[in-house]
């Protein structure tokens, strides 16, 4: 396991189009470590996203199901990409239309796993 | 939700429906209630307002002793959280107070809180001529405005 949270985002960022890559706190919805293309707030990705990856987590849960591993939203003008990274921390990545989601989501494998 | 100025209400309105707090209250510096929502007793309501500006005024002055920018926000984790912030506002130094539960978080809720202080900037309309310290209208204004806030 490492703590290099920045080293683990710089290998997400290396999939192409990627806008942010960030680790959230998934309690506080306040972001850990990010890389983020200029006029992307963090912090407002960060909110939103664990936000969102609760929401879905409450759904799963109602429906009975089991907790999502990757949640993949797909917009007009971008993606958002979502990952848990153990209890406490979300990996999300905001992504331009048309993202390589296979290969960003094998990065993600490997960065949850360096992250533990 | 209630206000004593109209002109809080709407970017008020869409702070608590975006970030899903459960408690909130603006006030004044002084502690002075400029709207509510949550609350249900009155004595609630001052006493709040009363100590979220002594937090305010003692982390202020704790920053200038340290000789540090005044901090941004406050907040208490645990069981509901606790958001406290001072900003500036088009009619002098506000207070924002806020609870909230696990079904948001502190990210949504200082996002959300920031937008709104934008909105009461631009929602502000142009501050009328001051009028004397103990107007004529006092005690009735003071009535109409605890009515606003308590419905009664």
């Amino acid at each position: 396991m490492i703590r290099d949270y920045q080293a683990v985002l710089d290998r997400v960022t290396r999939v192409g189009k990627i806008r942010a890559a960030l680790l959230v706190s998934t309690a506080d919805g306040i972001p850990v470590a990010e890389v983020a293309m200029e006029g992307l707030e963090g912090r407002v990705v960060a909110a939103l996203a664990a936000s969102l990856a609760r929401r879905v987590e409450r759904a799963a849960r109602s429906a009975g199901r089991q907790l999502p591993v990757f949640i993949h939203l797909q917009g007009a003008e971008g993606e958002i990409l979502t990952a848990r990274c153990g209890a406490d921390l979300l990996m999300v990545a905001v992504t331009e239309p048309g993202v390589n989601a296979g290969l960003l989501r094998l990065e993600f494998h490997r960065a949850i796993e360096l992250v533990g | 939700m209630r206000a004593i100025e109209p002109w809080v209400a709407g970017p008020l309105e869409t702070f608590l429906s975006e970030s899903s707090a459960r408690l909130t209250l603006l006030m004044t510096s002084t502690g002075q209630v400029v709207a509510q929502h949550g609350f249900t007793r009155a004595v609630d309501v001052m006493s709040a307002a009363a100590l979220g500006a002594a937090i305010v005024a003692s982390t202020e002055e704790i920053a200038r002793v340290m000789q540090v920018p005044a901090f941004r926000a406050l907040t208490h984790q645990g069981r509901m959280g606790l958001f406290l912030s001072a900003f500036n506002a088009p009619r002098g130094r506000w207070i924002g107070l806020v609870v909230y539960g696990r079904d948001t978080s502190l990210g949504l809720v200082e996002v959300f809180f920031d937008r709104m202080v934008e909105d009461l900037r631009g929602a502000a309309p142009p501050q009328a001529a001051p009028k004397p310290v103990l107007a004529d209208d006092f005690e009735s204004e003071l009535h109409a405005n605890l009515r606003t806030l308590f419905g009664r």
